[in-house]
């Protein structure tokens, strides 16, 4: 009846914009994160099938929600001896008594949709914070976001976490089960306890990002599905906590990376300097969001860590060219950073300004008292700025050897490249050019 | 509700007789303010130094705590809880968290107490 391509398109676009919330809906009623799973992979291939017969309904994802949530009913009302005994998700604001008929009477009355997000605003973010319980390994919890609030498959999960499918699928299993024995909670904390785990949320989300801006290893530097779930996930929870600065604060950040993914390599794959990279390619879309978002983030005043660097990262972006960058104001921001989030990598990124300010002496030395840190030993990027300040004092001997040792500390091969040929510039100086 | 196992880890040999009065009244105080967090204390052992503990492997008796490692069991109570996060905030208000060792909590899976069990 309809055209199966604009089915299978109709349902990818509820995948992609509905399964955390109809994961979160059906969860509650399963209490059985599995059987959630189970019963919302079956109502998106049921809703393949159905849809084209009956077309594409009004709000698709309430169909899909109603349609999960019957089938984990029908399971339950199957198996309900055993459930009731055992619910496997503990959901401490459901009333004790009469779980499975208010579940039942909430379904059907579904089943005339209205539009899912007025009826339920936060079960995505019960979601999100059970995924990112601290009582979770941290590989768990980034696993455990993209399995259950961006649906991502474990085959998928396996690749992007570079371990075999069976680990993921036993690493997801294990942190499930935790999830039910050690009965942690299916809610949002508390306020007292809200700061502390959001920072957990939002920090899981920024490695994800991370990982997928540069992959620890192997010879692709973006890994651009992370990047995506990644900023799927800080838009999501944009949408779901307007008023929290810090949130407003990484999506800025993820924006204003993606906005300059295109033009991180080029087309050989070599990785380019900020000085060399095509402004005009950046995406500018991205940059306006990010802007608003720094702008009304700074005028509230309680600016935190993320704020503060997608701050840092704008400056750069708003130079007209790489030698007009205000370094003086991304120099006050990182002290403000230091004084908000104290980290010796902060330390170190912040000489970058310092040598731009003060010069590459005074920056040089900072580095100096940072390689002193036992927390920076492994940190690839320290040896790398050592190098670029020493070349540009004429050190190349003593340049040299911090670029190899940058090179014994990184792994992934497009940096690698880009260090080794810096190196063969400061050992060949002549031939470079 | 739930049961969890807190479990004290403290500097070996975890001697109570090496905890300063203010030490130990904390711990006093800890087992008071439990119910408050929204739990209920249903039993706790306070153990001696693991100098005095004596360990089987297979059909080896040794002298020693069963792990050989820097930080040893002090202790352990049980508590019971509606969920992780209330276990959670009872544990991490536990004292020896902040007597340079930790606790480690774990869910029960089933208990047996006897009538006559205080020491």
């Amino acid at each position: 009846m309809t055209d199966p391509a604009e089915i299978a398109a109709a349902v990818a676009d509820a995948h992609r914009r509905g399964w955390a919330l109809v994961l979160a809906a059906t969860a509650r009623v399963a209490r059985d994160l599995d059987l959630a799973e189970e019963c919302v992979q079956e109502a998106y291939a049921a809703a393949l099938e159905t849809w084209s017969r009956t077309g594409i309904p009004r709000e698709p994802v309430a169909w899909l929600t109603t349609t999960a949530k019957r089938r984990a009913l029908d399971v339950l009302r199957r198996e309900q001896v055993f459930r009731t005994k055992l619910p496997l998700l503990l959901d401490p604001d459901e009333a004790a008594t009469d779980e499975l008929s208010t579940v039942e009477d909430e379904a059907v009355a579904e089943s005339e949709p209205v539009e899912p997000t007025d009826v339920v605003p936060d079960e995505r973010l019960r979601l999100i914070f059970l995924c990112c319980h601290p009582a979770l390994a941290q590989e768990a919890q980034m696993a455990l976001t993209l399995r259950l609030v961006c649906g991502v498959p474990t085959s998928e999960l396996a690749r992007a976490f570079l371990v075999s499918e069976p680990t993921m699928a036993a690493r997801l299993t294990r942190a499930k089960k935790k999830i039910s024995v050690a009965r942690i909670p299916y809610r949002i904390p508390s306020a007292a306890a809200l700061p502390d785990r959001l920072a957990g949320v939002l920090g899981v989300i920024h490695l994800l990002f991370t990982m997928g801006h540069t992959a620890p290893a192997g010879a692709s530097l973006v890994r651009a599905d992370l990047m995506d779930q990644a900023l799927h996930l800080a838009r999501m929870l944009r949408e779901l906590m307007p008023d929290e600065p810090e949130v407003g604060g990484l999506l800025a950040l993820l924006l204003l990376s993606h906005a300059r993914r295109a033009t991180r390599v080029n087309d050989r794959g070599r990785l380019l300097r900020l000085s060399e990279q095509d402004r005009s390619q950046w995406d500018q879309s991205m940059i306006a969001e990010a802007r608003d978002l720094i702008n009304v983030g700074l005028r509230d005043g309680r600016a935190g860590r993320y704020l503060l660097q997608a701050a840092i990262a704008s400056v750069y972006v708003d130079a007209p060219t790489y030698d007009q960058t205000d370094w003086t104001q991304i120099l006050a921001l990182y002290d403000r950073l230091l004084r908000v989030w104290p980290s010796p990598v902060v330390a170190v990124n912040r000489t970058v300004a310092l040598a731009e300010v003060q010069g590459p002496g005074p920056a040089l030395a900072e580095i100096e008292a940072l390689e002193q840190d036992h927390r920076l030993m492994g940190y690839q990027y320290l040896p790398a700025i050592k190098a670029e300040l020493l070349t540009r004092l004429g050190r190349r001997h003593d340049a040299s050897a911090a670029y190899q040792r940058a090179l014994e500390l990184t792994t992934n091969e497009v940096e690698r490249a880009f260090l080794a040929e810096r190196l063969a510039e400061v050992d060949h100086p002549e031939s470079s050019r | 509700m739930a049961q969890y196992a807190i479990m004290l880890f403290a500097k070996a040999p975890a001697d109570s007789a090496d905890l300063t009065p203010e030490e130990r009244a904390a711990h006093a105080r800890h087992a008071e303010e439990v119910p408050a967090l929204g739990g209920q204390m249903l039993a706790a052992f306070a153990l001696q130094p693991s100098t005095t503990a004596t360990s089987v492997r297979g059909d080896v008796v040794t002298d020693g705590p069963f792990l050989d490692a820097k930080e040893v069991i002090a202790g352990l109570y049980v508590i019971e809880a509606p969920d992780l996060d209330i276990a959670l905030e009872v544990a991490r208000r536990n004292p020896a968290t902040q007597q340079g060792g930790g606790v480690e909590v774990r869910p029960v899976e089933a208990s047996f107490i006897a009538a006559a069990a205080t020491a």
